[in-house]
């Protein structure tokens, strides 16, 4: 019965496909598209000769949101773009309005931001090459990653109360005083990640498989990546030694020691090697922030009702996607007049054209998992 | 407890609950749930506010290679190169646009289109400021490039200068109904393109939209 | 009644039906170990609601493949689709009989037992292509395509390695291999001053791709193809493909302990010092490890039924090793325990595989397959057989 109710399938001359070709409908329903991205793949057998993203299946409207809340109320919404790294989003929007209101924020409030923010950043990277590797199709790392990021959420819980979408930090400072353990709890975390990293790198790097799969694959140069937009670990796998918290810092960023990791081929094993090693780094952040925060208040003068001059503001942050930038308008009223959210996922992602064609199916797979998605803040 | 407590020690025990020494109602119940709750006339002082004059983003003007040459080539498009809240700011005509984007690409190394986007002003006559943020690597340096763009009034796209703008130029159209000149690929790309309207024009309803979609899904009345 | 013993079918009949009755039980705790060992490796716990440690999990499984709906897609082709799984099952089953699981325990000793496993194997490999062209969908599609390279590729390092262990043993017959390793006194895969290594890795190799397991399991590899050639079956078809797997696994599995690791035979087969370790020590001990382990068990379980149940499973532990105890019963049972102790260990090979390895990609596999394993494979064969022919006259 089924069978004749449905309409017969296009004849081979309606549709645009050359005989030996076929397109394959990959998502929003696949269990490696990272959520609810859908990529139209050209196929010729297993080589791919096009793809098209359609997206926009998580849109819903953060930045429309943002014109009916004040610039408090708002602040949550931008937990809810990069979920992952919810602490960064908060950053990079408190910075934005700071920047309107020109308030100069304690250095304490500094300190924790970026330890906060670098804590992200790791368990950002964690749940990347969790399901990075699920997608070149090793099982077991994303239970170990799982199990060290649950260490982080656990900073954040006895920090601000909220493990995943945290609003962490409040526009002018910070909203809580850091709790009795948070210097040891830290620490112990950085421990743990320089212990954990090295297991990572036994399991993964001197496999040969994993070489053969990431070596070569979804090669992006830095003269594409400047074409592309494409920020981040992708920008930086391809040679090019930019980060936003060297080039321009912010926060305070310019008090601690760090370097940024860089390699030269810009393929898939190069980004995984680069985002191994900023997470080495930001435990070297970590601990160097741990040891030196400073006494004082914890929030700068900021009223009650927060009510920027009429104005606008671009600010960016190095997100553990690239770059992330609030661009707000004001129109001196209590509501922004506009936020709009430069996304470095959904920047990044344009690339996967590019990135893909020519190579086989599988490699899509890995190139989506290392380009490292999240469509929440490609959707917005 | 084992074995039977004392008297003595049960009589002293304190009561469990404090005593509410006031009855639990102050004022008796309203009668009708309409009538108006009066307000002590006249009772409160009334506060007057005074309205403060609204500060302003502390601007400088921009001094440095780039915008004297800016300036000096396209001297009539360029309303004016200023350094507002630290961030340098390029405002010109529509026109010559691209021709600044291509310029500052070319001369001055600005590679990186981070963004391009819009911010809707309905109560203006060139309703829309279209807006790009270009960057430069080896100058470290971030310029911000707006152009005002009237209802209906084509942009040039900058798709060919860079690829990143392809998105991002898709998405303003989306956004906004900005159309792009020469974009290889103008569709909808985060609302379904089917969609009518466009969702972040001010004067775009969601109540609207809301009741719309709850009366044809739903076939009952919003509460929004 | 000593007629019907004596009627040569009945005893190979008997045990056909149990085979067929009891291997989806075991496939179902092949299973279930599969995904204790893997939580094992994976730091968490695996199944641990249904049952004590979830050891009633298989059932529960199994009951919900049998209730669930059973689809078969509107432009699929009806016949086919509904053949393939049968056609996987079948030839699954079929290899099982002629393995001898133990000296005495077998449902036939064909004189040419390897050739008809390998012919059942090729086989089972139509039911996987038809499965994926039938379903009309192109994830099967694909995934089909690949199953057939695949299988087409690896068969042949998998034929060579099986071909140089024969070669040794001079017999195509599953018991008469066993027997000329316990005649030359050495395993297999120890075998010509230890050449007989090389085929023996190729043919683990190779069987894993045989099976489709990770790190080959391309033809259904979930984060690429959501599950290849069995995306759009369902319920009762599906789990026909997963009985199919795991039967493949077991045969390939046997057919390598039985080609290159004594099938049945003990450890040291010709020692005469090492036959009570050996066969009564090592089972009787391991059983009554397990059982105490289960006793222990017993106590941190809440449920009462599943008190009961841990208890039985420790009072069978205990009687098994009472069954190695006493030489009677020692001799009927103790080739199965080896064998089975064999299989176990290969399959649990296969499941740290799976644990440990990334997925190849489909022109990586072909380039294993035919530019390393198949020449060495051919190289294998030459240099045993050159050695056998000097060494041996």
């Amino acid at each position: 019965m089924a069978a004749t109710t449905l309409a017969p399938p296009p004849a081979a001359e309606d549709t645009f496909l050359d005989s030996n070709e076929l397109v394959l409908n990959m998502g929003p329903q696949h269990p490696s598209t990272h959520g609810v991205l859908r990529v139209i793949l050209k196929l010729d057998g297993e080589r791919v000769l096009g793809a098209d993203c359609v997206i926009g299946y998580l849109h819903r409207g953060v930045e429309k949101i943002a014109e009916n809340r004040t610039y408090q109320q708002f602040a949550p919404y931008v937990d809810r773009m990069d979920y992952v790294a919810a602490v960064s989003n908060g950053l990079g929007y408190c910075m934005a309005v700071e920047k309107l209101l020109d308030v100069e924020i304690p250095p304490r409030a500094q300190a924790v931001r970026v330890i906060l923010t670098e804590v992200n950043r790791i368990a950002s990277h964690l749940l990347w090459l969790g399901t990075h590797a699920l997608d070149i199709g090793a099982i077991t790392p994303v239970f170990l990653c799982f199990r060290e990021r649950e260490e982080a959420l656990k900073i954040f819980e006895n920090y601000c109360g909220a493990r995943l979408t945290t609003h962490a930090f409040r526009i002018g400072g910070l909203q809580y005083e850091t709790y009795d353990r948070f210097e040891e709890d830290c620490l112990a975390f950085c421990d743990l990640m320089e212990e954990k990293v090295k297991e990572y790198h036994a399991l993964l790097t001197g496999n040969r498989i994993w070489v053969k799969r990431t070596k070569g694959v979804g090669i992006l140069n830095a003269e594409d990546c400047k074409n592309y937009g494409v920020t981040g670990p992708l920008l930086r796998a391809a040679g090019v030694e930019w980060d936003l918290r060297k080039a321009q810092p912010y926060s305070g960023y310019d008090k601690y020691d760090f370097d940024v990791p860089t390699a030269e081929s810009g393929d898939t094993f190069d980004r995984y090697i680069v985002r191994m090693q900023e997470m080495g780094q930001s435990c070297r952040i970590i601990r160097q922030a741990v040891g030196a925060i400073p006494e004082g208040p914890i929030k700068g003068k900021v009223g009650k009702v927060i009510k920027p001059p009429p104005g606008e503001a671009y600010v960016s942050i190095e997100a553990p996607k690239g770059e992330l930038g609030y661009y707000v308008v004001s129109d001196g009223s209590l509501n922004p007049y506009r936020v709009r959210v430069r996304p470095p996922s959904f920047v990044n992602l344009g690339a996967l054209d590019k990135m893909c064609r020519g190579t086989l199916v599988a490699d899509v797979v890995a190139i989506i998992g290392t380009i490292d998605i999240v469509l929440g803040e490609v959707d917005r | 407890m084992s074995g039977p407590t004392p008297p003595d020690d049960s009589k002293e025990t304190p009561p469990k609950r404090p005593v509410r020494k006031r009855p639990l109602r102050k004022r008796p119940l309203r009668k009708g749930l309409l009538r108006k709750r009066r307000l002590g006339k006249g009772k409160r002082p009334v506060r007057k506010r005074v309205p403060r004059k609204p500060k302003e983003m502390p601007t400088a003007p921009w001094e440095g290679p780039v915008p004297s040459a800016l300036g000096e080539r396209f001297a009539d498009g360029i309303e004016k190169t200023v350094v507002l809240g630290g961030q340098k700011l390029v405002v010109a005509s529509l026109a010559i646009a691209p021709k600044i984007v291509a310029f500052l690409k070319d001369a001055h190394g600005f590679d990186y289109l981070v963004d391009v986007t819009a911010v809707h002003w309905p109560k203006r006559e060139r309703q829309f400021d279209l807006v790009w943020i270009l960057y430069s690597f080896s100058l470290n340096e971030r310029v911000r490039l707006k152009v005002t763009v009237a209802e209906g009034e084509a942009a040039p796209s900058v798709v060919s200068l860079y690829s990143s703008a392809d998105w991002l130029e898709r998405e303003v159209y989306d956004m906004f109904g900005i159309e792009f000149e020469n974009h290889p690929d103008l569709r909808r790309i985060l609302m379904p393109d089917e969609w009518e309207g466009f969702p972040l024009r001010r004067d775009y309803g969601i109540l609207q939209q809301d009741g719309d979609w709850v009366r044809e899904n739903l076939k009952i009345e919003s509460a929004q | 009644m000593e007629e019907l013993l004596a009627n040569p079918y009945v005893g190979p009949l008997v045990l056909t039906v149990a085979i067929i009755l009891v291997f989806p039980l075991i496939v179902g705790y092949m299973v279930l170990a599969e995904r204790k060992v893997l939580a094992d490796l994976q730091v968490r716990l695996g199944p641990m609601r249904v049952g004590p440690y979830g050891v009633l999990q298989p059932l529960a499984d199994a009951l919900k493949l049998l209730l669930k709906e059973d689809i078969i897609p509107a432009r699929a082709d009806k016949w086919i689709f509904w053949l393939a799984p049968v056609l996987s099952v079948f030839t699954g089953l079929t290899a099982l009989a002629v393995l001898p699981l133990s000296d005495r325990l077998y449902v036939a000793d064909v004189n040419i037992g390897i050739l008809f496993i390998l012919a059942m194997s090729s086989i089972g490999a139509l039911g996987l292509i038809l499965g994926g062209w039938s379903a009309n969908s192109k994830y099967s599609l694909m995934g089909s395509l690949r199953a057939a390279a695949q299988m087409v590729s690896y068969e042949v390092p998998l034929g060579f390695a099986t071909v140089t262990a024969i070669m040794c043993a001079g017999t195509l017959s599953m018991q008469g291999v066993i027997d000329s390793q316990f005649e030359r006194g050495v395993w297999g895969a120890f075998d010509n001053y230890g050449l007989m290594l090389i085929p023996t890795v190729l043919f683990i190799i190779a069987g894993t791709a045989e099976t489709n397991r990770a790190p080959f399991d391309l033809p259904e590899a979930e984060s690429e193809l959501v599950a290849g050639f069995h995306t759009e079956y369902s319920g009762f078809r599906w789990s026909l493909f997963f009985l199919a797997e795991y039967a493949a696994i077991v045969v390939i599995s046997a057919l390598c302990v039985t080609l290159f690791f004594g099938g049945w035979l003990r450890p040291f087969p010709n020692v005469e010092l090492l036959e009570i370790p050996f066969n009564t020590v090592f089972p009787a001990g391991l059983c009554l490890l397990i059982a105490f382990g289960c006793l222990k068990g017993v106590g941190k379980q809440v449920v009462p039924g599943f008190r009961f149940l841990m208890a039985a499973i420790a009072a069978a532990f205990l009687g098994a090793a009472g069954l190695f105890v006493l030489p009677l019963t020692n001799e009927l049972v103790i080739g199965l325990f080896w064998f089975a102790f064999k299989l176990g260990v290969m399959v649990y090979l296969f499941i740290w595989y799976r644990g440990t390895f990334p997925r190849f990609r489909y022109d990586q596999l072909m380039d294993v397959g035919w530019k390393w394993l198949i020449p060495i494979s051919m190289a294998g064969l030459v240099l045993n057989g050159a050695v056998q022919l000097l060494a041996r006259g």
